[in-house]
């Protein structure tokens, strides 16, 4: 069996709760965050933004602000001269900085470096900007309109079908078998329309920088972000650099979620840097942050699904048409392939159109696409087990995917756990407890990918036994704990002779964004090889010490040994004794591993909720909530059930409170935390997470991802609460009080 | 030859097959076939596509094996958060 296939094996560390390596840092306010990093001679940034949703840039006036006591330097598009071939950079280059257009409210227009930050914002007052404003559209089924205002012509793929706006730019199938022949079969079909609102990833710090980039080509940037590879290389091709040349560190990171997958400021900076000849600092204020970055897509679906009455699912549809925001936009073909998936299904047929709008390009946002998509199936699901009086959890079991099925998407699935967390819900005493007035029970299934990528890993064993490893992937879910905890597994020494941390782009090659749910399955197998490959070469220093040969010696317990009487009789040497000998045994002894981690597991839940809902005022309370999800091995349980619970939050906010909301003018009304409300510690309930281990057989220890799936089940549990709660179906997010209320109301 | 399974919306480009044939013993020559055997493919081969071998989804891997008899499918480059 290859040593990247699953083998079951007792673990000593792996699998236990220690402290948290970063916790102390991060509850004192010594970590260091993006807008916590200074230089000597250091400019502070700001940036001009539109104040129209769609406006022809006429002229540009920056002379009296050039002319500013302290201000170092003034950027506008035109001093983007490098000019990328490739279509999605020179999307990113535009959103960064508006060309032609102001395509959003807030979207970028010009910069300044000055010597403070009030002068570089009155500078930003002395820009002069002439606009043509132009007609705007902020919906997406109004932007699918043909006689909708066109963001930008000639953006639509060759799949596209003829009749629909250009704001369309493309659209996905997917599905297997005959949905209309499906629904002939059923004994009910429910067909409804749903729409999700844009929400914010709720990240707390905002996006900062700080760029020094000179004449010469060299540059160091140091980033709050998810991915400082993906940094560097989108910011060295805006600006026509070489990669090696652009160092990027990434700092501590407050959250992300997906929200910290692109670029937004860091180039401007850069340029900033490079024109005035000093470093810059770049912060967003929370303002920017809603009105210019992005949210995830807001969406307009249709679900039509047919049901026996012993509750087998004979056909369903979806179609899915997602907001993209400014520019051609990517995850609308997630949606209709995450739709169904948790199903066994032989009739279904899904469909993904991405529309562009004039909104800041969307963003990811944990298991993107995948939320809305369950959203409407699993109430459709709900409803036809109401209509049917069939238990939800039974109904859905029967209809589960499991290891053999051809799934909704294409292909067959190998060894799953979607079973095994409605089973966990069935026989959980939450599922059991008795509901009071005007409360109602919500279950949901969810699914998502997880992924793998480019990875790569360094450990190093330091003169004292001691070990270092460096990996590349911004730490944002327990990573430094995670694989501290594999390396020490796999060296077999204890826990607190690792320490991890997160290289800078020198010091490692390419890896890919911390996004996709893969760091802990990806870096955690590069982690296992590394060390297995350090274990190598600790092995043949032991056996050159003992003149043996390499191959009769075995390693556990950090130490060498004799691998049989044959092999000769000698004391193990441990690895501080052998690294003590480094030296004179040939050098410093490192591990390292590079990998592209394909064949990442796919990852199920199910969630259970229970909510109250006011019948006077509409609000909505959330009583108790359960979540139920396969993990694969999970290395470490606290940060698990973090994530399971902090879906879980997110998705209460998402289902119940959140949304981005755009007034008649194209502009967003509710910038800020005041006006656009994220659950609090109050709103909650104790989030009680519950953690099945299937091994994913892709992995040595049967890691899956955990990140994303735990967002994808909650806005459909919570609106299958409600909706039983409420005595009536709800079908638009966010099921806020006067939302409820008016569905009250029109019983 | 490699029966390789298109989704619905890249079955239209391939003259409605959902599924077609490529002769490929890894994963470059899949791709490399698909492209050659059907050109309407190519934009969105271009754009970036993940496949499925056997249940597991490779992006990259040109040397990724595939056997006559895998269960291969087309899917839509997949991105996360």
């Amino acid at each position: 069996m290859p040593k990247d296939e699953f083998q079951a094996r007792d673990f000593k560390i792996v699998g236990t709760r220690p402290l948290r390596p970063d916790g102390i840092d991060k509850v004192t306010g010594k970590a260091r965050y993006g807008a916590d990093v200074t230089a000597p001679g250091m400019l502070w940034g700001a940036v001009l933004r539109s104040p129209h949703a769609h406006a022809r840039i006429v002229s540009i006036d920056t002379s009296a602000a050039e002319a500013m006591k302290g201000v170092k330097a003034v950027i506008t598009r035109a001093d983007f001269t490098y000019q990328p071939d490739d279509p999605g950079l020179a999307d990113v280059l535009d959103n960064c900085m508006a060309g032609e257009k102001a395509r959003y409210d807030g979207h970028a227009v010009a910069a300044v470096a000055a010597t403070s930050k009030k002068i570089a914002h009155d500078a930003l007052d002395a820009i002069k900007v002439e606009y043509e404003v132009l007609a705007h559209v902020t919906d997406v089924d109004e932007a699918m309109k043909p006689d909708a205002p066109v963001i930008e012509a000639g953006r639509q793929q060759e799949n596209v079908p003829a009749g629909l706006s250009e704001n369309v730019t493309s659209r996905s199938k997917y599905g297997h078998g005959d949905p209309e022949a499906g629904f002939s079969q059923a004994d009910l079909v429910i067909e409804r329309s749903f729409t999700t609102a844009a929400t914010h990833q709720g990240y707390i710090e905002p996006h900062a920088c700080l760029a020094t980039l000179g004449a010469d080509g060299q540059g160091d940037l140091w980033v709050c972000t998810q991915g400082h590879y993906m940094v560097r290389n989108t910011c060295a091709g805006l600006l026509g650099l070489d990669a090696g040349m652009l160092r990027v560190t990434a700092s501590e990171i407050g959250g992300g979620f997906g929200g910290k997958t692109h670029v937004w400021i860091e180039p401007v900076a850069l340029m900033l840097s490079r024109k005035a000849g000093k470093p810059v600092k770049l912060v967003m204020s929370r303002d920017e942050v809603f009105r210019a970055t992005g949210p995830t897509a807001s969406s307009s679906i249709d679900v039509k699904i047919g049901m026996k009455k012993d509750g087998t699912i004979t056909g369903a549809t979806a179609t899915y048409r997602l907001q993209a925001g400014a520019y051609p936009g990517a995850i609308a073909f997630l949606s209709a392939m995450c739709g169904f998936a948790p199903y066994d299904l032989e009739n279904v047929r899904t469909e993904g159109f991405e529309v562009m709008t004039n909104r800041p390009k969307a963003a990811a946002y944990r298991a993107p696409g995948a939320p809305m998509a369950a959203y409407p199936v699993e109430s459709v699901i709900d409803e036809l087990c109401q209509k049917l009086d069939l238990d939800p959890l039974e109904t859905r079991l029967k209809n589960a995917a499991d290891e053999g099925t051809k799934s909704a998407y294409g292909p067959t699935y190998p060894a799953i756990g979607l079973k095994a967390t409605l089973k966990a819900a069935q026989s959980h005493p939450h599922w059991t407890a008795p509901l009071g007035e005007n409360q109602g029970r919500g279950v949901a299934c969810g699914f998502w990918f997880n992924f793998g990528g480019d990875t790569c890993v360094s450990l190093m064993v330091n003169p004292d036994g001691t070990v270092s490893l460096s990996e590349g992937n911004p730490d944002i879910g327990g990573s430094r704990a995670s694989m501290s905890m594999m390396a020490a597994e796999e060296l077999g020494v204890p826990l607190d002779q690792v320490r991890t941390i997160i290289a800078d782009t020198a010091s490692l090659g390419q890896n890919e964004v911390t996004d996709g749910s893969r760091v802990t399955f990806a870096v955690g197998l590069a982690t296992i090889k590394a060390a297995r490959h350090a274990i190598e070469i600790m092995k043949e220093r032991a056996a050159m010490t003992w003149g043996i040969d390499p191959e009769a010696v075995d390693w556990h317990d950090g130490a060498a040994h004799p691998a049989g009487p044959n092999a000769g009789k000698f004391p193990p040497m441990t690895i501080k004794e052998i690294a003590a000998i480094a030296s004179n045994t040939g050098g410093p002894i490192a591990g390292h591993h590079e990998v592209n981690a394909e064949g990442a597991g796919v990852s199920f839940a199910t969630h259970m909720v229970d909510t109250e809902v006011d019948p006077e005022t509409g609000a909505v309370k959330v009583l108790r909530y359960t979540v139920f999800q396969d993990a694969g091995k999970a290395v470490h349980p606290d940060y698990v059930e973090g994530q399971f619970q902090g879906g879980a939050a997110q998705g209460i906010g998402w289902a119940i409170n959140e949304e981005y909301i755009y007034g008649e003018d194209g502009r967003l009304q509710n910038p800020g935390f005041l006006d656009y409300r994220v659950p609090v510690a109050s709103d909650l309930p104790m989030i009680e997470p519950v953690i099945l281990e299937i091994p994913n057989p892709g992995h040595p220890y049967g890691v899956r991802g955990v990140g994303e799936t735990s967002i994808v089940p909650p806005l459909a549990a919570i609106a299958n609460a409600v909706s039983r709660a409420a005595g009536v179906r709800l079908t638009s997010l966010p099921m806020s009080p006067p939302r409820v209320l008016a569905a009250l109301k029109g019983q | 030859m490699v029966a390789v399974r298109l989704w619905g919306s890249l079955a239209e480009l391939a003259d409605g097959q959902q599924t077609v044939e490529i002769e490929a013993a890894n994963l470059r020559q899949l791709l490399d076939g698909l492209a050659r055997d059907y050109p309407a493919l190519k934009p969105q081969l271009e754009r970036g596509v993940s496949v499925s071998i056997d249940g597991k989804i490779y992006n990259d891997t040109w040397a990724t094996p595939i056997e006559k008899n895998s269960e291969v499918v087309l899917l839509n480059r997949l991105v996360g958060g």
